[in-house]
């Protein structure tokens, strides 16, 4: 659509960048100012430079952290895309079966993300809960409490059983959206079920899956609240995210110069990747 | 000639043809004869769906199959369904009020920042979607890059910044630091939305006479009402979940309720019957929102343009 040129439109942009603006740009600049300056405590503080940015950059601690939750992310990505796209095609189109799938699928999406940790953290115990109870009884070893690799495959099973269903969403939303006329197009060239899907039904739901991998990658790199509450982070430090480990710095430790500095990276890291996601994902589309 | 080019170019070619003619209808029967004859083939495509919904449904299950449950038979015996049912575990947290006030505060601050983000977001959408003005570009990223912020960035400048202002334990001091992530979430879904309706309509409300806040509300939102619903639906959604935000900036009156959960519980050397009770009553919610607006799942989750 040809847009007119109308800088009046500023004033209707007005509420959204002071509102926006408040609970934003103050915080963020309270973050800018702990991360250059030290205190020795009762509200003194002094300039420190760069210090604490070259601290939390030379900390093993930071990029373990930061290694684990890329390992995570990625995981869960190479998971939840690919079994999105298949159960999305595999929906029914019509009849009393849509409204059901869809409901069921989307609940997982609205418990909240605490409760979610509560429920996997019950669900997984050897003593009470079905899965740990279940996986003992057939024999396997399974402690997410104890050993890091259960407790692995228990936050990557979690995260799956949360958020598989945005992807599943966000794919039938854009598959109900190509026209029956290509279908029929491709049974009259005699098309295989794959050339449909890689022809047809993939480059239409690009838009969306560019979607559901920005806002994937954003959540999972932010994850705190599930995961600290089935493992808080443990046994040990496996299972600690780079939210769980800010919070642990900034609260925990009360480490604010550190904290701070540390969130500066790790919000600018978090911009970087998702804008190389989104130019990767649109460059490609412009190509085609 | 590609496989994929010979399928758009016969697409197109159809869709000139269905526009044309009975000749084209006569066609699409056939086909559509065929293709139910192929779909036939593969019987079991409710297979993938449904284990997938089983797999979602059993954690759920074993949380009310737990909320029915005393500690007693929790602990004691394992069973897959309550062998003496009882509601002790919801009588708790209807008769406490410390309980059922965190659902009172969560909703109340959840339907603030819902009915703020949409305000706001209304005039903004509309102005990205019909005009270029100064920076727009950039103003539209930056508001995403609020989506990507990690809430544990901001959880203690949050709590400086509302101290200041003496609204720490209030609803609002939530609703707005919500308003973070959702204003530009609701941007981002109800712009789609304005996009898809014609520059026209406009331009003719004006010819006839209407001012631009009559315009707006008389003829302008009631086009794009589904995309106000899909858009309250998001901030609804998101503002439910939220708990790092929302722990750090209440302390007693306005505590939701999934905070009150972890505080709860670890005092009173968890009472697994209540966690799981309190656990089923926050999905309720959740389900209501959806059940009510599953008709526009489908169209709101493509963002209004695929």
């Amino acid at each position: 659509m040809d847009k007119t040129w109308n800088n009046k439109a500023w004033f209707m942009v007005l509420p959204v960048l002071l509102l926006v603006a408040f609970s934003a740009l103050i915080p963020l600049m309270t973050v800018v100012n702990y991360s250059v300056q030290d205190t020795f405590g009762n509200n003194e503080f002094f300039w420190a430079g760069t210090a604490w940015y070259e601290e939390v950059l030379e900390s093993d601690r930071f990029w373990n952290s930061m290694g684990r939750n890329l390992l995570f992310s990625a995981i869960i990505l190479g998971i939840e895309i690919p079994l999105g796209i298949f159960i999305a095609l595999n929906m029914p189109r019509k009849g009393w079966g849509v409204p059901v799938c869809l409901v069921l699928m989307a609940l997982p999406l609205l418990i909240p993300w605490n409760v979610v940790g509560t429920i996997w953290q019950v669900f997984g115990r050897i003593d009470i809960g079905l899965l740990g109870y279940t996986l003992s009884a057939l024999g396997l070893d399974y402690n997410y409490v104890s050993d890091p690799f259960d407790a692995w495959v228990t936050v990557i099973v979690m995260d799956v059983w949360h958020w598989t269903s945005l992807v599943v969403l966000l794919c039938y939303a854009g598959l109900v959206s190509i026209p029956d006329a290509y279908y029929q197009a491709a049974k009259i060239d005699g098309a295989s079920r794959w050339a449909i899907f890689r022809y047809i039904q993939l480059p239409k739901m690009n838009r969306v899956l560019l979607i559901a991998v920005l806002l994937r990658f954003m959540d999972s790199f932010m994850i705190y609240t599930e995961p600290f509450v089935v493992t808080g982070g443990g046994p040990g430090n496996t299972t600690t995210f780079l939210s769980i480990d800010l919070v642990k710095l900034a609260i925990g430790e009360f480490n604010l110069g550190e904290a701070a500095a540390m969130s500066i990276v790790y919000f600018l890291i978090v911009l970087l990747l998702s804008w190389v996601f989104y130019t990767v994902m649109t460059s490609h589309d412009a190509e085609r | 000639m590609t496989v994929r080019e010979q399928t758009t170019a016969s697409a197109d070619a159809l869709m000139r043809q269905s526009q044309s003619g009975a000749e084209a209808h006569s066609l699409n029967v056939a086909l559509a004869r065929k293709m139910r004859r192929r779909g036939e083939e593969s019987r079991f495509w409710w297979l993938v769906p449904t284990i997938y919904i089983i797999f979602l449904m059993l954690p759920i299950y074993w949380l009310i199959n737990m909320s029915f449950k005393t500690n007693q038979e929790i602990l004691g015996a394992f069973s897959l369904w309550p062998q003496n049912p009882t509601l002790r575990n919801y009588t708790v947290i209807f008769t406490d009020p410390s309980w059922y006030k965190g659902y009172i505060n969560s909703i109340i601050y959840v339907v603030m920042n819902t009915v703020i983000s949409v305000t706001v977001a209304l005039p903004a959408a509309y102005a990205f979607s019909r005009y270029r003005f100064l920076g727009d570009k950039h103003l539209f990223f930056w508001l995403l890059t609020n989506r990507m912020a990690p809430p544990a960035v901001f959880a203690l400048p949050f709590f400086q910044l509302y101290s200041a202002f003496g609204l720490i334990d209030t609803h609002i001091a939530v609703a707005l630091a919500h308003c973070l992530f959702n204003v530009p979430l609701a941007v981002w879904i109800l712009e789609g939305f304005m996009s898809g309706v014609p520059k026209e309509i406009d331009e003719t409300a004006y010819i006839d006479g209407y001012s631009f806040p009559r315009f707006f509300v008389k003829i302008f939102t009631p086009l794009i009402a589904s995309g106000i619903g899909v858009a309250a639906f998001f901030c609804f959604m998101f503002s439910w979940v939220e708990l790092l935000i929302a722990r750090t900036l209440t302390t007693t009156d306005a505590k939701p309720i999934a905070a009150i959960m972890t505080r709860t519980v670890s005092a009173s050397g968890l009472d697994w019957g209540v966690l799981a009770a309190a656990g089923v009553l926050t999905i309720i919610p959740g389900a209501l929102v959806i059940w009510f607006v599953r008709n526009y799942i489908a169209k709101g989750f493509a963002l209004g343009r695929v």
